[in-house]
Protein backbone atom coordinates (compact mmCIF):
# COMPACT_ATOMS: atom_id res chain seq x y z
CA UNK A 1 0.00 0.00 0.00
CA UNK A 2 1.20 3.46 -0.76
CA UNK A 3 0.98 5.26 2.57
CA UNK A 4 3.13 8.09 1.27
CA UNK A 5 0.46 9.18 -1.15
CA UNK A 6 -2.20 8.90 1.56
CA UNK A 7 -0.18 11.08 3.90
CA UNK A 8 0.26 13.70 1.26
CA UNK A 9 -3.43 13.85 0.55
CA UNK A 10 -4.82 13.74 4.05
CA UNK A 11 -1.99 14.54 6.41
CA UNK A 12 -1.55 17.83 8.21
CA UNK A 13 1.65 19.75 7.80
CA UNK A 14 3.97 18.70 10.57
CA UNK A 15 4.07 21.64 12.96
CA UNK A 16 4.65 21.47 16.70
CA UNK A 17 1.46 21.41 18.77
CA UNK A 18 0.40 24.88 19.99
CA UNK A 19 1.69 25.73 23.47
CA UNK A 20 -0.60 25.27 26.43
CA UNK A 21 -1.90 28.61 27.63
CA UNK A 22 -2.38 29.15 31.36
CA UNK A 23 -4.29 32.14 32.69
CA UNK A 24 -3.62 33.98 35.93
CA UNK A 25 -5.80 36.87 37.04
CA UNK A 26 -4.54 39.93 38.82
CA UNK A 27 -7.16 42.03 40.54
CA UNK A 28 -7.00 45.13 42.64
CA UNK A 29 -8.06 48.74 42.85
CA UNK A 30 -6.81 51.52 40.60
CA UNK A 31 -3.24 52.57 41.27
CA UNK A 32 -2.40 49.55 43.40
CA UNK A 33 0.42 48.46 41.11
CA UNK A 34 -1.15 45.88 38.77
CA UNK A 35 0.49 47.32 35.66
CA UNK A 36 3.81 47.59 37.47
CA UNK A 37 3.68 43.99 38.64
CA UNK A 38 2.75 42.61 35.22
CA UNK A 39 5.50 44.71 33.64
CA UNK A 40 8.06 43.55 36.18
CA UNK A 41 7.66 39.88 35.39
CA UNK A 42 6.56 39.77 31.76
CA UNK A 43 6.50 41.54 28.47
CA UNK A 44 3.48 43.80 28.73
CA UNK A 45 1.19 44.12 25.76
CA UNK A 46 -1.70 46.50 25.16
CA UNK A 47 -5.13 44.94 25.28
CA UNK A 48 -8.42 46.75 25.08
CA UNK A 49 -11.87 45.53 25.61
CA UNK A 50 -14.79 47.63 24.54
CA UNK A 51 -17.96 46.11 25.78
CA UNK A 52 -21.52 47.04 26.36
CA UNK A 53 -22.39 46.92 30.00
CA UNK A 54 -25.38 44.70 30.27
CA UNK A 55 -28.29 46.06 32.21
CA UNK A 56 -27.48 43.53 34.87
CA UNK A 57 -24.02 44.96 35.39
CA UNK A 58 -25.33 48.49 35.39
CA UNK A 59 -27.80 47.73 38.13
CA UNK A 60 -25.07 46.55 40.47
CA UNK A 61 -22.87 49.45 39.48
CA UNK A 62 -22.65 52.05 42.18
CA UNK A 63 -21.37 54.75 39.80
CA UNK A 64 -23.82 57.60 39.71
CA UNK A 65 -25.11 58.88 36.40
CA UNK A 66 -24.56 55.70 34.43
CA UNK A 67 -27.46 55.27 32.06
CA UNK A 68 -29.26 52.01 31.53
CA UNK A 69 -27.50 51.38 28.26
CA UNK A 70 -23.89 52.34 28.09
CA UNK A 71 -20.51 51.30 26.84
CA UNK A 72 -17.19 51.09 28.50
CA UNK A 73 -13.66 51.02 27.22
CA UNK A 74 -11.31 49.22 29.50
CA UNK A 75 -7.60 48.73 29.13
CA UNK A 76 -6.47 45.47 30.60
CA UNK A 77 -2.99 44.72 31.79
CA UNK A 78 -1.90 41.84 29.66
CA UNK A 79 1.37 40.02 30.09
CA UNK A 80 2.80 36.94 28.47
CA UNK A 81 5.51 34.75 29.99
CA UNK A 82 6.94 31.89 27.96
CA UNK A 83 7.84 29.31 30.59
CA UNK A 84 8.82 26.74 28.00
CA UNK A 85 8.31 26.39 24.30
CA UNK A 86 5.13 24.44 25.03
CA UNK A 87 3.87 26.30 28.09
CA UNK A 88 2.89 29.96 28.20
CA UNK A 89 1.56 31.92 31.15
CA UNK A 90 -0.85 34.78 30.50
CA UNK A 91 -1.44 37.46 33.10
CA UNK A 92 -4.61 39.52 32.94
CA UNK A 93 -4.93 42.49 35.23
CA UNK A 94 -8.38 43.94 35.62
CA UNK A 95 -9.72 46.73 37.79
CA UNK A 96 -11.17 45.56 41.06
CA UNK A 97 -14.44 47.45 41.00
CA UNK A 98 -17.68 45.55 40.72
CA UNK A 99 -18.48 47.23 37.44
CA UNK A 100 -15.74 45.20 35.79
CA UNK A 101 -17.02 41.85 36.95
CA UNK A 102 -18.36 41.18 33.48
CA UNK A 103 -14.72 40.89 32.41
CA UNK A 104 -13.73 38.71 35.31
CA UNK A 105 -16.49 36.24 34.61
CA UNK A 106 -14.88 35.22 31.37
CA UNK A 107 -11.32 35.61 32.56
CA UNK A 108 -11.96 33.32 35.49
CA UNK A 109 -13.10 30.39 33.38
CA UNK A 110 -10.30 27.85 33.33
CA UNK A 111 -7.89 30.19 35.11
CA UNK A 112 -5.20 28.73 37.32
CA UNK A 113 -6.08 31.22 40.01
CA UNK A 114 -5.93 34.86 40.99
CA UNK A 115 -3.78 37.34 42.84
CA UNK A 116 -5.49 40.17 44.69
CA UNK A 117 -3.02 43.01 44.87
CA UNK A 118 -3.68 45.17 47.92
CA UNK A 119 -2.35 48.43 49.29
CA UNK A 120 -2.46 49.07 53.05
CA UNK A 121 -3.47 52.68 52.41
CA UNK A 122 -6.61 51.55 50.62
CA UNK A 123 -7.39 48.09 51.88
CA UNK A 124 -11.11 48.46 51.24
CA UNK A 125 -10.39 48.60 47.49
CA UNK A 126 -9.53 44.91 47.58
CA UNK A 127 -12.76 43.79 49.29
CA UNK A 128 -14.78 43.34 46.08
CA UNK A 129 -12.07 41.19 44.50
CA UNK A 130 -11.71 39.01 47.60
CA UNK A 131 -15.50 38.59 47.79
CA UNK A 132 -15.64 37.72 44.12
CA UNK A 133 -13.03 34.96 44.25
CA UNK A 134 -14.32 33.55 47.53
CA UNK A 135 -17.87 33.30 46.23
CA UNK A 136 -16.84 31.61 43.01
CA UNK A 137 -14.33 29.36 44.75
CA UNK A 138 -11.51 30.54 42.52
CA UNK A 139 -8.21 29.90 44.27
CA UNK A 140 -6.42 33.13 45.09
CA UNK A 141 -3.81 34.73 47.30
CA UNK A 142 -3.42 38.28 48.54
CA UNK A 143 -0.24 40.16 47.70
CA UNK A 144 0.37 43.27 49.72
CA UNK A 145 2.25 45.83 47.67
CA UNK A 146 4.55 47.60 50.08
CA UNK A 147 4.87 51.16 48.88
CA UNK A 148 7.68 53.45 49.92
CA UNK A 149 6.53 55.69 52.70
CA UNK A 150 3.43 53.67 53.47
CA UNK A 151 3.02 52.75 57.10
CA UNK A 152 4.12 49.18 57.76
CA UNK A 153 1.44 47.13 59.42
CA UNK A 154 1.83 43.78 61.06
CA UNK A 155 0.79 41.18 58.52
CA UNK A 156 -1.66 39.70 61.02
CA UNK A 157 -3.41 43.06 61.40
CA UNK A 158 -3.88 43.27 57.65
CA UNK A 159 -5.19 39.70 57.55
CA UNK A 160 -7.72 40.60 60.20
CA UNK A 161 -8.71 43.78 58.40
CA UNK A 162 -9.29 41.82 55.20
CA UNK A 163 -11.08 39.04 57.11
CA UNK A 164 -9.09 36.37 55.28
CA UNK A 165 -9.68 32.66 55.77
CA UNK A 166 -6.97 31.14 58.01
CA UNK A 167 -5.38 29.04 55.25
CA UNK A 168 -5.27 31.79 52.69
CA UNK A 169 -1.75 32.93 51.90
CA UNK A 170 -0.84 36.58 52.08
CA UNK A 171 2.54 37.71 50.83
CA UNK A 172 4.34 41.02 50.90
CA UNK A 173 5.71 42.22 47.61
CA UNK A 174 7.35 45.04 45.78
CA UNK A 175 5.50 45.18 42.49
CA UNK A 176 8.45 46.90 40.82
CA UNK A 177 10.81 44.01 41.43
CA UNK A 178 10.94 41.13 39.01
CA UNK A 179 12.06 38.71 41.75
CA UNK A 180 9.26 39.85 44.02
CA UNK A 181 6.62 39.58 41.28
CA UNK A 182 7.91 36.10 40.48
CA UNK A 183 7.60 35.11 44.15
CA UNK A 184 3.98 36.27 44.14
CA UNK A 185 3.16 34.02 41.19
CA UNK A 186 5.07 31.13 42.77
CA UNK A 187 3.12 31.60 46.02
CA UNK A 188 -0.13 31.42 44.05
CA UNK A 189 0.80 28.23 42.19
CA UNK A 190 2.00 26.64 45.44
CA UNK A 191 -1.31 27.52 47.08
CA UNK A 192 -3.30 26.07 44.17
CA UNK A 193 -1.18 22.90 44.30
CA UNK A 194 -1.66 22.56 48.06
CA UNK A 195 -5.42 23.06 47.69
CA UNK A 196 -5.57 20.52 44.86
CA UNK A 197 -3.73 17.86 46.89
CA UNK A 198 -5.95 18.51 49.93
CA UNK A 199 -9.00 18.01 47.74
CA UNK A 200 -7.68 14.75 46.32
CA UNK A 201 -6.83 13.49 49.86
CA UNK A 202 -10.29 14.31 51.20
CA UNK A 203 -11.75 12.73 48.06
CA UNK A 204 -10.06 9.42 48.91
CA UNK A 205 -11.08 9.59 52.59
CA UNK B 1 -34.08 43.82 28.16
CA UNK B 2 -33.82 45.26 24.67
CA UNK B 3 -33.29 43.08 21.64
CA UNK B 4 -29.67 42.80 20.57
CA UNK B 5 -30.12 45.01 17.53
CA UNK B 6 -31.65 47.82 19.56
CA UNK B 7 -28.70 48.21 21.88
CA UNK B 8 -26.98 50.46 19.42
CA UNK B 9 -29.69 52.97 18.89
CA UNK B 10 -28.81 55.36 21.65
CA UNK B 11 -26.43 58.27 21.94
CA UNK B 12 -24.29 56.39 24.43
CA UNK B 13 -23.22 54.02 21.69
CA UNK B 14 -21.05 56.72 20.12
CA UNK B 15 -17.57 55.59 21.14
CA UNK B 16 -18.05 52.05 19.91
CA UNK B 17 -19.27 52.90 16.44
CA UNK B 18 -15.85 53.10 14.86
CA UNK B 19 -14.38 49.72 15.83
CA UNK B 20 -17.68 47.92 15.56
CA UNK B 21 -18.25 49.35 12.07
CA UNK B 22 -15.76 46.67 11.03
CA UNK B 23 -18.22 44.09 12.23
CA UNK B 24 -21.26 45.72 10.60
CA UNK B 25 -22.45 46.69 14.03
CA UNK B 26 -22.54 43.16 15.38
CA UNK B 27 -21.55 42.83 19.00
CA UNK B 28 -22.01 39.10 19.34
CA UNK B 29 -20.12 36.54 17.35
CA UNK B 30 -21.63 33.48 15.76
CA UNK B 31 -21.04 29.88 16.75
CA UNK B 32 -19.50 28.41 19.87
CA UNK B 33 -17.85 30.86 22.24
CA UNK B 34 -14.13 30.83 22.80
CA UNK B 35 -11.79 31.78 25.55
CA UNK B 36 -9.29 34.62 25.66
CA UNK B 37 -6.44 32.15 25.53
CA UNK B 38 -8.07 29.76 23.07
CA UNK B 39 -5.60 28.70 20.40
CA UNK B 40 -6.21 30.19 16.99
CA UNK B 41 -4.64 28.66 13.91
CA UNK B 42 -5.19 29.34 10.24
CA UNK B 43 -6.36 26.32 8.30
CA UNK B 44 -4.81 25.60 4.95
CA UNK B 45 -8.01 26.62 3.18
CA UNK B 46 -7.55 29.25 0.51
CA UNK B 47 -9.34 32.56 0.65
CA UNK B 48 -11.85 32.30 -2.18
CA UNK B 49 -12.03 36.01 -2.89
CA UNK B 50 -9.41 38.07 -1.05
CA UNK B 51 -10.84 41.34 -2.39
CA UNK B 52 -14.09 40.67 -0.53
CA UNK B 53 -12.33 40.52 2.82
CA UNK B 54 -11.80 43.55 5.02
CA UNK B 55 -8.14 44.38 5.67
CA UNK B 56 -8.67 43.68 9.36
CA UNK B 57 -9.89 40.17 8.56
CA UNK B 58 -6.85 39.57 6.35
CA UNK B 59 -4.63 40.98 9.08
CA UNK B 60 -6.04 38.64 11.71
CA UNK B 61 -5.77 35.71 9.33
CA UNK B 62 -2.13 36.59 8.69
CA UNK B 63 -1.36 36.58 12.42
CA UNK B 64 -2.94 33.15 12.81
CA UNK B 65 -0.49 31.53 10.35
CA UNK B 66 1.42 30.37 13.41
CA UNK B 67 -0.62 29.17 16.39
CA UNK B 68 -1.55 32.09 18.61
CA UNK B 69 -4.30 33.10 21.03
CA UNK B 70 -7.33 35.37 20.88
CA UNK B 71 -5.73 37.79 23.36
CA UNK B 72 -2.42 37.90 21.45
CA UNK B 73 -4.23 38.71 18.22
CA UNK B 74 -6.34 41.45 19.84
CA UNK B 75 -3.19 42.99 21.26
CA UNK B 76 -1.27 42.76 17.99
CA UNK B 77 -4.00 44.27 15.80
CA UNK B 78 -4.87 46.81 18.52
CA UNK B 79 -8.59 46.28 18.27
CA UNK B 80 -10.93 45.68 21.21
CA UNK B 81 -11.39 42.06 22.15
CA UNK B 82 -15.06 42.08 21.26
CA UNK B 83 -14.29 43.13 17.70
CA UNK B 84 -11.53 40.57 17.30
CA UNK B 85 -13.84 37.82 18.53
CA UNK B 86 -16.35 38.68 15.81
CA UNK B 87 -13.67 38.78 13.12
CA UNK B 88 -12.39 35.40 14.29
CA UNK B 89 -15.87 33.91 14.29
CA UNK B 90 -16.32 35.18 10.71
CA UNK B 91 -13.06 33.55 9.68
CA UNK B 92 -14.07 30.35 11.43
CA UNK B 93 -17.39 30.33 9.57
CA UNK B 94 -15.46 30.63 6.30
CA UNK B 95 -13.33 27.68 7.37
CA UNK B 96 -10.18 29.81 7.41
CA UNK B 97 -9.25 29.44 11.07
CA UNK B 98 -9.66 26.77 13.71
CA UNK B 99 -10.23 27.89 17.29
CA UNK B 100 -9.79 25.51 20.15
CA UNK B 101 -10.39 26.07 23.82
CA UNK B 102 -8.33 23.70 25.92
CA UNK B 103 -10.23 24.36 29.12
CA UNK B 104 -13.84 24.02 30.15
CA UNK B 105 -15.37 25.83 33.10
CA UNK B 106 -15.58 22.67 35.16
CA UNK B 107 -12.00 21.50 34.75
CA UNK B 108 -9.29 22.64 37.06
CA UNK B 109 -5.73 22.59 35.83
CA UNK B 110 -4.21 19.21 36.67
CA UNK B 111 -1.45 18.95 39.26
CA UNK B 112 1.08 17.81 36.68
CA UNK B 113 0.63 21.05 34.73
CA UNK B 114 0.69 23.06 37.96
CA UNK B 115 4.07 21.58 38.83
CA UNK B 116 5.36 22.40 35.36
CA UNK B 117 4.21 26.01 35.79
CA UNK B 118 5.86 26.15 39.20
CA UNK B 119 9.16 24.84 37.85
CA UNK B 120 8.94 27.22 34.92
CA UNK B 121 8.43 30.20 37.21
CA UNK B 122 11.28 29.18 39.49
CA UNK B 123 13.54 28.92 36.47
CA UNK B 124 12.79 32.42 35.21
Amino acid sequence: MDYGAYDQAGGQPSSPPPPRAIKILLAGGFGVGKTTLVGAVSEIKPLRTEELLSEGSVRTDSTQGVEAKTTTTVAMDFGRISLRSDLVLYLFGTPGQQRFWFMWDELAIGALGAVVLADTRRLADSFPAIDYFERREIPFIVALNVFDGARRYAIEDVRTALDLEPGLPMVLCDARSRESAKEVLIALVEHVLATASQESVSGIA
Amino acid sequence: MPADDERWLDAEAGPVVRPYALTQGRTRHTGASFDLVATVMATRARVADPSSMAPEHMNVLQLARAPTTVADIASDVDLPLGVVRIILADLRELGLVAISTPVTPATRIDTHTLREVLNGLRGL
